[in-house]
């Protein structure tokens, strides 16, 4: 307890005190009230920051989540039961695999696939993009590779979640002689709601502390086309130790962190 | 997409439908395989056949290389110290902690629960800089030590959470039985709540590895010299190096994915069992 209030509590305290402050991280902070609060209002840096941010929410939670629904009731009412569940769970394993790389690595493997001189993707396909290095497509290759990195965890999830559903409520469909779209929306979205919730939300949270990915593969550039709130606040703190500045942003992202959980967590309540 | 619907056996709409994800499967495996392919290239090989031809023969040329200039076998190490430390205090870390608040009642457990679960979504940015200094005032910056404990804190947050709800389930009796034979509270906990909740425990234990040998936002801004770093940390800041060729990059980035397809294959069934464990988090 100990531990948790020195190595958490007080130093998400300090941040928020520091974010009232002018400070370079060495002398005495300056208090300023709510200055910095008032220039991040204004900065035209954060707000992109943070459509990057719904962006990456998008490639992160929304894509994936409905990708992986279909996948996942593909894999298990369908393939599962005319080519076996080996033959599932082998294509599982093949859709899961990138999940298991830690998200940095996942960059450095994407930094050269897209390289622009070298990269495997520009030769596949005969072009000469520069995937990460051109202002108007760096976003769009970013999302591209997340939503690489994230498809598996909902299909692990979702089809984990339909081992649950009880097996009847499928056959008695299919002696209604419902079809496969309509056995998916009536049967398979309804009875795995809680799982679709949780994997919203877990990935919306990652999404919004994204980091890892944007420090290798582009920081946050070219320009900031590809700049989010956690890189955001990287740079003030120690690149260009504005820290109070840095702090105030890092303390913005985990108020808006910690609504979505809640409101989150009202609908799901309110859902049951 | 085709869809036949509902009708028994394979016919050619469930072939079409198998394969569509099997390409899709392809796709999605694509950049291990090209990435193994390069590493093991030489440099005129590449030149020649371009990142898309299968190697000719097995030249460790490239890995040796990448080794050799990072040291990378010392970022393993690093990297092992760090998670396994971390994996195992914040296992027992999380069991006292639980059996404190699910078995031993105490007071306002509920809202310290909840502020275990909330410091868990706080993004790490927000505790960043205050710990970096901190750190630097007490002598910790820059040492593997500051890392392992603040990530044995952190995972031990989520993981009491978890376990407080487990062992909450944690039928009553057995404990009785065991006060009535004269077990203290300190053998009940080794002697009968361990032992029993030894497969939540143990999901936990590799969950807490795989985690924090993934983690790269804090060991980067605490890890500053090169024989302190991590795996991730080592290679995503020699990521855009101009020195590293097309075949150094590719081998840099296979001996990224090789511990980490490793874990997932020697851990494969506690993970898949324990996987909708991780989906809370």
């Amino acid at each position: 307890m100990v531990l948790f209030l020195a190595v958490v509590v007080v130093p998400f305290l300090m941040n928020v005190a520091t974010s009232f402050t002018r400070w370079s991280g060495v002398g005495t902070p300056t208090w300023i009230g709510f200055d910095n609060y008032v220039k991040l209002a204004g900065d035209e840096r954060f707000w992109t920051s943070f459509q990057h941010n719904v962006a990456l929410i998008v490639a992160m939670a929304i894509l994936p989540t409905m990708l992986g629904l279909v996948l996942a009731a593909t894999l298990f009412d369908y393939i599962g039961k005319k080519f076996g569940t080996r033959t599932a769970a082998g294509l599982r394993a093949a859709f899961y695999l990138p999940q298991v790389l830690p998200v940095a690595v996942a960059g450095v493997v994407w930094g050269w696939m897209l390289h622009p001189s070298y990269g495997a993707v520009n030769e596949i396909f005969g072009l000469k993009v520069n995937w990460l290095g051109d202002p108007d497509v760096a976003l769009a290759s970013v999302m591209a590779i997340m939503v690489w990195f994230q498809l598996g965890y909902p299909v692990v999830i979702f089809m984990a979640g339909l081992q649950r559903v009880d097996p009847a409520l499928y056959e008695a469909a299919e002696i209604d002689g419902a079809s496969w779209g309509r056995r998916f929306w009536h049967i398979t979205v309804p009875q795995i709601r809680p799982e679709v919730y949780v994997v919203l939300l877990t990935c919306t949270i990652a999404a919004l502390k994204v980091f890892g990915p944007i420090f290798v593969l582009t920081r946050g550039g070219p320009g900031s086309a590809t700049m989010v709130p956690s890189y955001f606040s990287y740079l003030n703190f120690f690149q260009k130790v504005n820290v109070g500045y840095g702090s105030a942003i890092a303390t913005v992202l985990a108020l808006i962190i910690v609504v979505v959980t809640f409101l989150f967590l009202r609908v799901q309540e309110r859902d049951r | 997409m085709s869809r036949a619907a509902g009708r028994p056996g394979a016919g050619p709409g469930g072939w079409a439908v198998l394969a569509a994800l099997v390409v899709l499967a392809v796709v999605m495996l694509s950049p291990f395989v090209i990435v193994t392919f390069n590493a093991f290239k030489t440099p005129a090989e590449y030149a020649a056949g371009g990142p898309l031809t299968p190697p000719q023969g097995f030249h460790l040329d490239a890995i040796i290389d990448f080794w050799n200039r990072v040291a990378f076998g010392e970022k393993l190490w690093n990297s092992f110290v760090i998670s396994g430390t971390v994996a195992v205090a914040a296992v027992v870390l999380s069991v006292l902690n639980a059996y404190a608040l699910g078995i031993g009642r105490v007071r306002g457990r509920l809202w310290i629960l909840v502020l275990f679960l909330v410091a868990n979504t706080l993004p790490q940015e927000a505790l960043a800089y205050p710990l970096y200094y901190l750190s630097k005032e007490v002598g910790l910056y820059d040492s593997k030590l500051a890392v392992i404990l603040i990530f044995t804190v952190i995972q031990a947050a989520f993981g009491t959470y978890l376990l407080s709800a487990v062992l909450g389930q944690f039928p009553g009796e057995i404990l009785e039985a065991a006060s009535l034979d004269g077990a203290g509270r300190w053998r009940a906990l080794w002697t009968i709540v361990v032992p029993i909740s030894r497969p939540t425990l143990s999901v936990l234990l590799i969950f807490f590895f795989i985690w924090t040998w993934n983690e790269f936002f804090l060991p980067l801004i605490f890890l500053i010299s090169n024989d302190n770093q991590t795996v991730p940390v080592a290679l995503g800041v020699l990521q855009g190096e101009k020195m590293m060729d097309a075949t150094m990059s590719s081998a840099s980035a296979l001996l990224g994915i090789v511990p980490a397809v490793a874990f997932f294959l020697i851990f494969q069934r506690t993970l898949t069992r324990g996987i909708t464990v991780g989906a809370i988090k």
